[in-house]
């Protein structure tokens, strides 16, 4: 049997508009993913313990507020620290592309912007884990 | 590989071994196999109930109750997967935010399908595992809607069946086969005006049924208040200690061990029964329109021939 992806979708810090979050929720659902959602208001330190406890390939942030610069090098530094090194970062909002190709540059994965299609997103991230994942069903 | 208890918890580790075990990792079984005797210490805490009824809200501040004793917990949370899409949402995790980044708690959602083998066996491996690492009580939580739902809560030593005011017409309950199952009930969201009269109506549909030595206690709750909470660990503290002096803790993992393997028995026998020459064998027979009853004769025959030639070498 196919090892399924999972992905933790969190909204950490305190904005509070979390229908982009449920709309990616539900198409990762759709597309036969299995989605940890864990709602408004996380901390760093919340998220990260549960990627770890749910043994997540994806971690996906939405983050509205404008503090992506301050919350994902936050999440990224914290996943590191306690070795979730085959972990992708990556997550959307309204964020800047210059502020994407700095976190990107930091080591998140891609972001993504209003207007994304889903699609597009579902496709980027199976295609990192089929090329990250360590291990296999046997 | 072999478990020692002396090393330290690593929880990366454990998660990850979690995984392989929803995937039949013959190296984690064998694991547990291999420890099968030090299996047992932990306190299995099933939770179940229609959806909405707060079991999320009622397993957090359980498990925050339980903190509090210094104990550790595991929960497991399941889910539905979508039967389309195999896709599934787990959001229990939502209630159990206040939960935190406590070490001691560890949290693991599951999706009802994709687990290998059937989901009760599944999750009854799971708290094994989570047995074999030291943790004290595991809460395992499901919605109980379905027959694959209601055998996970039949996983734990004792079975909490949550339920509502709101709920209405409390026998609609008792067609759902939950009342048989339920150690304890909880009356979630007791602030609720018709609360007293559901739970009136919860106590006599409780009594209709020949329990023996135990009958089910009803804990009125309010879980998002923190209320009633200490009462239902009382009860649950009480329970189990009923399940240890009559032996019945002792029977009842009895049971559940003779479930587990007749299933797993089962499933083997239905894996090498329906391989692919057998399942083309069948179609091409109910596209010829020949009648179910020699269908079934033959296939069946075919079955138990192979037993006799010794291998089922042509499958899949």
């Amino acid at each position: 049997m196919e090892r399924k992806i999972r992905i933790l979708i969190a909204k950490p810090g305190l904005d509070g508009h979390d229908r982009g979050a449920k709309v990616m929720a539900a198409a990762c659902r759709d597309a036969g993913m299995e989605v940890i959602y864990t709602g408004l208001r996380q901390t760093p330190e919340m998220i990260v313990n549960a990627a770890i406890q749910e043994d997540v390939d994806i971690v996906a942030l939405s983050i509205l507020s404008g503090a992506h610069m301050t919350l994902f090098p936050a999440v990224l530094k914290l996943m590191k620290e306690k070795g979730l090194n085959d972990v992708l970062l990556t997550g959307g909002g309204i964020i800047p592309e210059e502020d994407m190709k700095a976190l990107e540059a930091l080591g998140v994965g891609k972001l993504f912007g209003p207007g994304t299609n889903t699609q597009e997103a579902i496709e980027y991230m199976k295609n990192w884990v089929s090329k990250h994942r360590t291990y296999k069903v046997v | 590989m072999s478990f020692t208890s002396n090393v330290p918890f690593d929880v990366l580790q454990f998660a990850k071994t979690l995984t392989k075990l929803e995937y039949g990792d013959p190296t984690v079984l064998d694991m547990i196999n291999q420890n099968y005797q030090n299996l047992g210490r932990a306190y299995r805490i099933g939770v179940t109930g229609p959806p909405g009824a707060g079991k999320s809200s009622l397993v957090t501040m359980m498990a925050k109750h339980y903190r509090e004793e210094g104990v550790r917990v595991g929960i497991i949370a399941v889910d539905p997967s979508s039967p389309f899409s195999g896709g599934a949402l787990l959001g229990d995790r939502i209630r159990m935010q206040q939960l935190g980044a406590d070490e001691n708690i560890f949290i693991r959602s599951m999706a009802s399908r994709g687990a290998m083998g059937g989901l009760a066996e599944y999750a009854d491996a799971a708290a094994d595992l989570f047995d074999l690492y030291g943790f004290d009580v595991i809460l395992l939580e499901t919605v109980g809607v379905g027959q694959s739902e209601l055998e996970i809560a039949q996983c734990a030593d004792t079975t909490v069946v949550v339920i509502v005011p709101q709920s209405g017409d409390v026998i609609q309950g008792m067609k759902a086969g939950l009342m048989e199952i339920g150690d304890l009930f909880v009356m979630n969201k007791s602030d609720d005006p018709f609360s007293e009269k559901a739970t009136q109506q919860l106590k006599s549909a409780i009594h209709l049924k020949e329990w023996g030595e135990w009958t089910p206690p009803i804990i009125n709750t309010v879980a998002t208040e923190n209320r009633g909470i200490d009462r239902l660990i009382h009860q649950l503290n009480a329970h189990h200690s009923f399940l240890i002096q009559t032996g019945a803790l002792e029977q009842r993992r009895q049971q559940r061990l003779v479930r587990r393997i007749k299933q797993m028995v089962t499933e083997k026998v239905e894996r090498e029964l329906w391989n692919k020459t057998r399942e083309i064998k069948l179609l091409q027979a109910i596209q010829e329109r020949r009648q179910p009853q020699h269908i079934l004769e033959e296939i069946y025959q075919d079955f138990r021939g192979s037993f006799y030639v010794g291998n089922e070498s042509e499958s899949n």
